[in-house]
């Protein structure tokens, strides 16, 4: 008897949780001795041998709003966004897409060192941040500064990271396009791929811990989710219950190497249920499909305590980056198929169109007007110093070791004698003494 | 999870130990053979602390972890605990009770992945929580290298100091246990010494361990506090019951000296306390003792002073040599003291091998093997 009721432990605790929890539980639960008592799994049994096969269903279906003219489906699905709010979404996308232009041209010039352009994928930053509340804590991987378009940081404070000078918020330490902004709660882009999901999840624990009311998002490309990082980060969201959207943008190419040569399951949306993630499939160039998901997947996360998963499909129009030439290895048609005929800014102009709040002079008045704000911006960046050289020895660590203040010294020494072989006079003399 | 099936039998090894010796009356158990491979290498001298501290408590080393977490946690209502096994009080027993006091949502198990519980810390700390990790052997820290090189380490700089991970701590057993071989036995501070922007700790007693786990904890930058898992249960002594704190980057000096100076971290200092005895009785040498405490940022100017006084230098460590933090003592003091040397550094270390098993007795730098150091540094 008693051994008897040791036996049973485990299913009346488990009942007892799945109820909490509010998991679903099939109706065999009840014939408890009927089922497998395996503590990894919940299953039955079967007498049939057979293997999941990962291939014979159609992939997870992709959630449209609006067709390739910017038509409205089901108009139940239109989110009906205010008029205000969609030409700011609008605005910021275009203003993007000519900022990049102008940046990837002066890299060519030599002007600045390096640049990645945000072609193709606007839709997913604009659409995904304007679901967001203010106070959300974003982490990117780079191809994300339609977030930051959108929250307002200025075309200066991109200018200055690219070119690194004094007014960089970010000292002039990191490769262009690291931008980062602790005021729009930015968290600052690293290069190594993959570490900031992890780190998300740390930090929507933290927000549910503080009772914050505030969730995390966290973006990356569909090569990054191939890193050991990522199935760390959706294993542990699951398992400790953190409030965090995973954006996935998968834009078919990490650098040169094709979806098939990066996964063989569907995409990065089919993990998410292996996870115990509930996750969606949404177009990428359909802005208001990627709001609708976001938003209904910040409710959950933030009602629930529990990750979701976004993978928005879309297209790498530009090179992977200033360093590549992406036709080296796609063809030019297939470039211009995406740009031509399913481009998430020409899709939302039309939507804006259908609704009367956006016409060709409208157009062409933005157009002019942010080409000479971003150029503004360029001429002002280009101007600027460098970063006094010994900011280089700062925020190591909180206060500069002996060590490092030894070293600093060391060059200022050197300088003394050697200054006319070193570039000084691009760079500023700070007025405050450095910690 | 081949390393948690070794692990649960090196604890019960080591907590079964004496007891094994003590019960088993089997001569063949009894032999001295068999004693020569649980016998440790060295042997504990407790720290003492003044009365001024107030109220003391006997604890061994991973009570005083205990203790100091228990202190991190109650003071900093953001703080949290996590990572493999720590929930049921950890496989080596310094998160004991820490749950059933603190709540499960602030002492709690993660899955078993060593680059999350790291990239987990950071972002804990991003947001403004104390995070308290556990690697549970400095032997897994690996596939948290990139986090914590890459990321922790750089997140202030990179960024201009707009975020910062500094609240985040990461502890994790090292060092050797006797028997733990390749991968249970490591001393990786080294690694970690290369990265600008990381702290790296490593006490010798239960007091230093206490202390400084909360200057770790309460410390604006990222650390590693590496914990010598022999001492857990060995390093045993008097406590101040009371929150304080050992400054980090502060080296202890624990037996003055003026002939040679003796360089060592964590486990090593009290083999070292053993070789100044020894380099007395049978070379009537006058050593002065050492403890760095702090690897990085490491106190130069004690170890300089130390040997613009004594003239010789031996420094020992159990990692291996090549590239061991020894060499960049060595090279510094070379550098800075070049007049004042007497004799070439001496550094002892263990071999440039991994970390074997039953080798484990000619791997570590041992008393025998120091002492001559110290007789050559003299007689150069």
């Amino acid at each position: 008897m008693r051994a008897a009721t040791r036996l049973l432990l485990p299913w009346s605790s488990r009942l007892s949780y799945t109820a909490r929890k509010g998991i679903h539980t099939s109706p065999q639960i009840l014939s408890k001795d009927e089922r497998p008592q395996f503590p990894g799994a919940k299953a039955n049994w079967t007498e049939k041998l057979e293997f999941v096969k990962s291939d014979l269903y159609d992939g997870i279906p992709v959630y449209r709003v609006m067709d390739r003219d910017g038509k409205v489906m089901r108009p139940d699905q239109d989110p009906k966004l205010p008029k205000d709010k969609l030409i700011h979404m609008y605005q910021s996308m275009t203003l993007l897409n000519s900022m990049d232009k102008i940046l990837y041209e002066s890299q060519r010039q030599g002007r600045i060192s390096f640049y990645m352009t945000n072609y193709g994928e606007e839709g997913t930053h604009i659409g995904s941040a304007a679901a967001l509340e203010p106070d959300d804590l974003v982490y990117g991987q780079y191809r994300e500064a339609g977030v930051l378009m959108y929250r307002g940081f200025p075309l200066d404070q991109f200018m200055n990271q690219c070119y690194g000078n004094e007014l960089d918020v970010g000292k002039g330490r990191q490769m262009p396009v690291h931008y980062g902004s602790k005021d729009l709660r930015f968290v600052t882009i690293s290069s190594p791929l993959g570490t900031q999901i992890p780190q998300a999840v740390g930090s929507a624990y933290a927000f549910k811990q503080q009772q914050k009311g505030l969730c995390v998002i966290c973006y990356f490309g569909e090569g990054a989710a191939s890193e050991g990082d990522a199935h760390a980060a959706f294993n542990f969201s699951a398992t400790l219950e953190c409030p965090i959207i995973f954006f996935c943008r998968n834009n078919g190419y990490a650098i040169s190497t094709p979806t098939h040569e990066q996964y063989r399951g569907d995409g990065i949306a089919g993990r998410g249920p292996a996870y115990g993630i509930q996750s969606i499939r949404v177009d990428g160039n359909d802005t208001l499909a990627v709001y609708n998901a976001t938003r209904a997947a910040r409710e959950i996360c933030i009602r629930e305590n529990r990750p979701i998963l976004v993978e928005a499909m879309t297209y790498r129009i530009g090179h992977h980056s200033t360093s590549d030439d992406s036709s080296a290895y796609r063809s030019v048609d297939e470039v211009r198929f995406w740009d031509s005929t399913d481009h998430p800014i020409s899709r939302l102009r039309k939507y804006l169109v259908h609704n009367s709040w956006w016409d060709d002079a409208a157009e062409a008045d933005w157009k002019k007007k942010s080409k000479t704000m971003v150029m503004q911006a360029f001429a002002n960046a280009e101007k600027k110093l460098k970063p006094d050289w010994r900011l280089m020895f700062t925020d190591v660590y909180e206060k500069m070791t002996p060590g490092l203040k030894e070293q600093m010294k060391e060059m200022e020494d050197h300088l003394v004698k050697y200054g006319d072989h070193y570039p000084l006079k691009n760079y500023a003399k700070a007025n405050t003494p450095l910690e | 999870m081949l390393h948690r099936t070794l692990l649960r039998s090196a604890t019960i090894t080591l907590r079964n130990s004496k007891f094994q010796k003590l019960q088993n009356a089997d001569n063949f158990l009894s032999s001295p053979k068999v004693f020569s491979r649980l016998s440790s290498h060295f042997t504990y001298v407790p720290d003492t602390v003044s009365p001024s501290e107030g109220e003391t408590v006997r604890m061994n080393m991973f009570q005083a972890i205990n203790n100091a977490m228990d202190i991190a946690m109650t003071s900093d209502p953001s703080a949290v605990i996590f990572g493999e096994d720590v929930a049921f009080g950890g496989v080596f027993r310094c998160t004991l009770n820490l749950q059933e006091k603190h709540g499960k949502d602030r002492v709690f198990n993660t899955p078993l992945c060593e680059q999350g519980i790291a990239g987990f810390a950071i972002g804990l700390a991003v947001s403004g929580s104390t995070a308290i990790a556990e690697i549970q052997f400095a032997d897994y820290i690996f596939p948290a290298f990139d986090q914590l090189v890459n990321e922790a380490a750089k997140f202030r700089y990179r960024c201009g100091n707009q975020f910062d991970c500094g609240k985040m701590t990461i502890r994790s057993p090292c060092s050797a246990v006797g028997h733990g071989a390749l991968y249970h036995s490591q001393s990786p501070e080294a690694y970690f010494a290369h990265t600008p922007g990381l702290k790296v700790v490593i006490p010798r007693s239960a007091v230093k361990a206490k202390g400084l786990l909360l200057s770790c904890i309460r410390s604006p930058d990222p650390c590693i506090f590496f914990e010598p898992k022999i001492l857990y249960r060995t390093a045993v002594e008097m406590v101040p019951s009371k929150d304080y704190e050992h400054p980090i980057g502060k080296a202890d000096i624990l037996i003055e000296g003026d002939t040679v100076t003796l360089v060592g971290w964590g486990t090593q200092v009290h083999v070292l306390r053993e070789v100044a005895q020894l380099a007395q009785d049978r070379l009537n040498v006058s050593c002065e003792v050492i403890d760095l405490v702090t690897i990085a940022p490491w106190d130069k100017e004690t170890i300089y002073n130390s040997v613009k006084k004594t003239g010789r230098l031996v420094i020992a460590h159990e990692a291996p040599l090549t590239s061991g933090f020894g060499a960049e003592i060595a090279a510094s003091v070379q550098k800075d003291c070049f007049l004042q040397l007497e004799a070439p550094v001496q550094r002892v270390a263990g071999h440039d091998t991994p970390f074997p098993h039953v080798f484990e007795p000619f791997y570590l730098p041992d008393k025998w093997r120091c002492l001559e150091a110290v007789r050559v540094a003299v007689e150069f």
